[in-house]
């Protein structure tokens, strides 16, 4: 044993030699000594009690010291080691333990790291060939979410419990982007549960329901559900296809009301006139004065027939798209599916300088009459080839051109072909696909030997082209996150909150920023916050407010989260955001670093707004003491420096929220290897570091 | 209306007897010539006959409609002639058609006399 090694077990070794060795040879040479010697040494032993009992207690005491003190460090040592080992076991494998210690314990260590170091090999390989399985289930799954993205219906697929495994885009429209929407969310919280208990009875039948339903904002929606089945032809889920119905009711009640007027007004009218001319014809004898008012009558009935037909116009006809199924179609496709569509008939080029705008038709429609057109110029005169351009007539119409070289057919001609049935789609003819559209079609010659077919269409109302960036198509944001089958699993949800397993939650990260660190006087001015679910962070699925607090915000603040207070004036105030984030965190647990901070401000408004937060909430700092009591320092930075996670964005309220989400999934994980995996158990064990923290005196500082 | 002055001539083509009366009342009131044609294959029979200044067109008419009709009379020379359209197609893709396919005016029924009366007037004018 080389002195470095184990010094202290071999001092501790040679004095106990010591100490027995000389009892053994004091023992052995007090056998031998006879009674008058033994009779001196008891003197001289007398003479010496004070240094003898001094000398022994002295030694005895080392000893002691020198136990209690190694053993202390051995403990000490081993402890850190089992909660750096855990780490490395959990959130955390890239974890090097740190080789500091008694001897034996930095060989454990070692030993330790070398044994995370070949799970590392082990589990790069096993994850990359996981890696190549997912791949292929996530390119399934990247279809579909393609496919949703770009279907113009609005769908939501939903478990048997009614929470939302997949939506798309469209839905999110239809529903008005309410907060609510979202992954492992209750369907219900927006559309009634009864409706959908019934829909689901006749489901059961066989049937595809079609219930209707009023939604929060008093809008009508129309809802047609379909069985998913599981593998047992047990009912697992439904699809849910929503359509708004408000514009289309509201229509035909305003037509309805439209045409009772017109009906009626037109019979009083007829009558008076009817009456005033008969007066006149009966009596030619009458007094000029009385033919005369007989007269007016006549021209004002006339003049009032002639308003109300054009009030029926006026409000029939921009709705015209809606009672045939006119979609909105960009100009420059609309040109590019003529084009395909002609090739095969004339060889077609398209004018590439097509202006932006959305045309309101039945594109398809279009695309026949265009052909029948072309077949007939190519046949009766021997047309071969065409150029397509498009450009605004009036605010509401758009011309869609074809012009070629050569001489226009006369109108006559040209008639009869729009009057011919358009060959594939029975009787219908151009002229009626045109007159559907509110159009109008012509030929004509143009400039220098050339013709024209010019063809008017509905322009998309003005607002509606105002926000085609919002359109669904395709681009690379168009490909959400919004799916999670694994919910499928999920089990009736009659479970308590407590009993609830960790794995099922959904869970509602969030953060804010403040004025200042007063919960009562001071203001929110932003909140942030992330869903978790199913052991993924849904980035997609984010809430991310400023909030005006109605004051200026303090330069010290400013400082830390560099919201300033003209980034916030004009924002919605607090009462406004609140009702929003409450229905975003409906039905999930909270989840914040330090969150009693956040729980209290947010319980000062409570009284004003009446929105109360009663969900559980868990804090990530006290579920970081709770796992790691040997830690000292439990805040957002060293936890997440400790489990790996990166920090990005801190000190906004969504980073903070992003940071926090991304440390509480890992924090979980612990938990659940230590086979705490309830939420009940959780909260019983933050409670329980809670009230040790408190008794610290440590809590408070934030 | 004296001698010396040559009456301007209005050519009437409406299907529709009622409103033709009204027109023709009107238009003779206000000092022109009137002709009537009943359908667009007599319309352009009866510009060649009569050699109006200007042709009130009605729009739906059997056989040959009122836009056809106004396409063929600018194809076969008529350029300087006054064309307006009158007609219970209101639609404002029916207004730019017809003022497309050569018509100087689109008059939507119904239509207050005085103003028919003012537009023909200025039209003739103004030529």
């Amino acid at each position: 044993m080389s002195p470095p090694r184990g010094r202290a077990l071999f001092v501790t070794l040679v004095v106990a030699y010591v100490v027995v060795a000389g009892a053994g040879l004091s023992l052995a040479a007090w056998s031998g000594l006879a009674p008058a010697q033994r009779e001196l040494v008891a003197a001289s032993a007398r003479d010496q009690a004070p240094a003898l009992l001094l000398l022994t207690g002295g030694a005895l005491a080392g000893l002691v010291w020198l136990v209690v003190h190694v053993i202390g460090r051995y403990a000490a040592t081993a402890r850190r080691l089992t909660a750096e080992t855990r780490l490395l076991l959990g959130p955390n494998p890239d974890h090097h333990v740190d080789p500091s210690g008694p001897v034996e314990l930095v060989e454990l260590a070692g030993a330790v790291n070398d044994l995370a170091e070949r799970r590392r090999v082990a589990e790069t390989e096993v994850a990359r060939q996981v890696r190549t399985a997912r791949a292929e289930i996530e390119a399934e799954r990247n279809r579909l979410a393609a496919l949703m993205a770009e279907l113009t219906v609005a769908v939501l697929v939903c478990n048997i419990e009614g929470r939302i495994l997949l939506y798309n885009r469209a839905a999110r429209l239809v529903l008005g982007d309410d907060p609510a929407i979202g992954l492992g969310r209750s369907v219900h919280g927006i559309v009634d549960r009864g409706l959908i208990t019934h829909a689901l009875d006749r489901i059961r039948e066989g049937a595809t329901a079609q219930v209707a339903t009023v939604l929060r904002d008093r809008r009508l929606l129309q809802v047609r559900l379909a069985p998913v089945h599981g593998t047992d032809r047990t009912l697992i889920g439904f699809v849910m296809v929503l359509e708004d119905e408000t514009g289309r009711v509201a229509n035909s009640v305003r037509a309805d009301a439209l045409l009772r007027d017109l009906s009626e007004g037109t019979r009083a009218s007829l009558g008076s006139i009817r009456a005033a001319a008969e007066n006149i014809l009966d009596s030619p004898d009458m007094q000029p004065e009385h033919r005369r008012a007989f007269i007016e009558v006549v021209r004002d009935e006339a003049e009032r027939l002639g308003d109300r037909v054009e009030r029926w116009v006026a409000e029939s006809i921009p709705h015209l798209g809606e009672r045939w199924l006119l979609t909105d179609v960009r100009g420059a496709d609309l040109l590019t599916v003529l084009a395909h569509e002609l090739e095969g008939f004339v060889a077609t080029t398209v004018d590439p300088d097509v202006p932006e705008l959305w045309l309101q038709v039945d594109s398809h429609a279009v695309a026949q009459v265009a052909v029948h057109l072309a077949t007939c110029l190519r046949d009766e005169c021997g047309l071969v080839a065409l150029k397509l351009s498009l450009g605004a007539a009036t605010d509401r119409l758009a011309q869609l051109d074809a012009r070629w070289r050569g001489p226009a057919p006369g109108p006559d001609t040209f008639n009869a072909w729009l009057d011919q049935p358009l060959t594939s789609s029975g009787a219908a003819s151009a002229r009626e696909v045109v007159e559907r559209h509110g159009g109008e079609v012509w030929c004509a010659a143009g400039a220098a030997g050339s013709a024209y077919v010019r063809m008017l269409l509905p322009l998309t109302d003005a607002t509606a082209t105002s926000t085609s960036e919002a359109r669904p198509g395709p681009g690379l944001g168009s490909r959400p996150e919004f799916y999670d089958f694994e919910l499928f699993e999920l089990r009736e949800e009659s479970l308590a909150w407590q009993e609830r397993a960790l794995a099922d939650l959904t869970w509602t990260v969030f953060d804010t920023e403040t004025t200042g660190l007063d919960p009562v006087h001071d203001e929110i001015i932003s909140i942030g916050a992330v869903r978790v679910l199913g052991g993924r962070l849904l980035r997609q699925e984010s809430f991310d407010r400023l909030v005006d607090p109605g004051r200026s915000v303090p330069a010290g603040s400013i400082a830390v989260h560099g919201i300033t207070t003209s980034m916030v004036r004009g924002q919605p105030s607090i009462d406004d955001v609140l009702p929003l984030f409450a229905r975003y965190a409906d039905d999930t647990v909270l989840v914040g670093h330090n969150v009693g901070f956040d729980m209290r401000l947010l319980r000062e408004k409570e009284e004003r707004t009446g929105i109360r937060f009663g969900q559980p909430v868990l804090d990530t700092l006290l579920l970081d003491a709770a796992l790691h009591p040997d830690f000292e320092e439990h805040s957002l930075e060293a936890i997440a420096g400790r489990l790996g996670v990166e920090v990005v964005g801190r000190h906004t309220a969504l980073g903070d929220a992003t940071v926090t989400a991304e440390v509480f999934l890992r924090l979980v994980t612990l938990f659940e290897q230590r086979g705490i995996d309830t939420l009940g158990e959780v909260l019983a064990a933050s409670r329980a570091t809670l009230h040790a923290r408190l008794d610290r005196s440590a809590y408070g500082s934030r | 209306m004296t001698a010396d002055v040559v009456a301007r001539r209005v050519l009437i083509v409406d299907d529709e007897p009622n409103i033709v009366l009204s027109l023709e009342f009107l238009m003779r009131k206000n000092g022109f010539e009137t002709s009537v044609a009943r359908d667009g294959d007599a319309a352009l029979a009866e510009v060649e006959r009569f050699r109006p200044d200007l042709v009130l067109l009605d729009a739906m008419m059997p056989h040959r409609d009122g836009f056809e009709v106004c396409q063929q009379l600018r194809a076969s020379g008529w350029t300087d002639l006054k064309i307006v359209m009158l007609t219970a197609k209101g639609r404002d893709s029916e207004v730019a058609k017809g003022l497309a396919v050569g018509a100087d005016a689109y008059v939507t029924k119904p239509f207050s006399t005085r103003s028919l009366v003012d537009q023909v007037t200025a039209l003739l004018d103004g030529a």
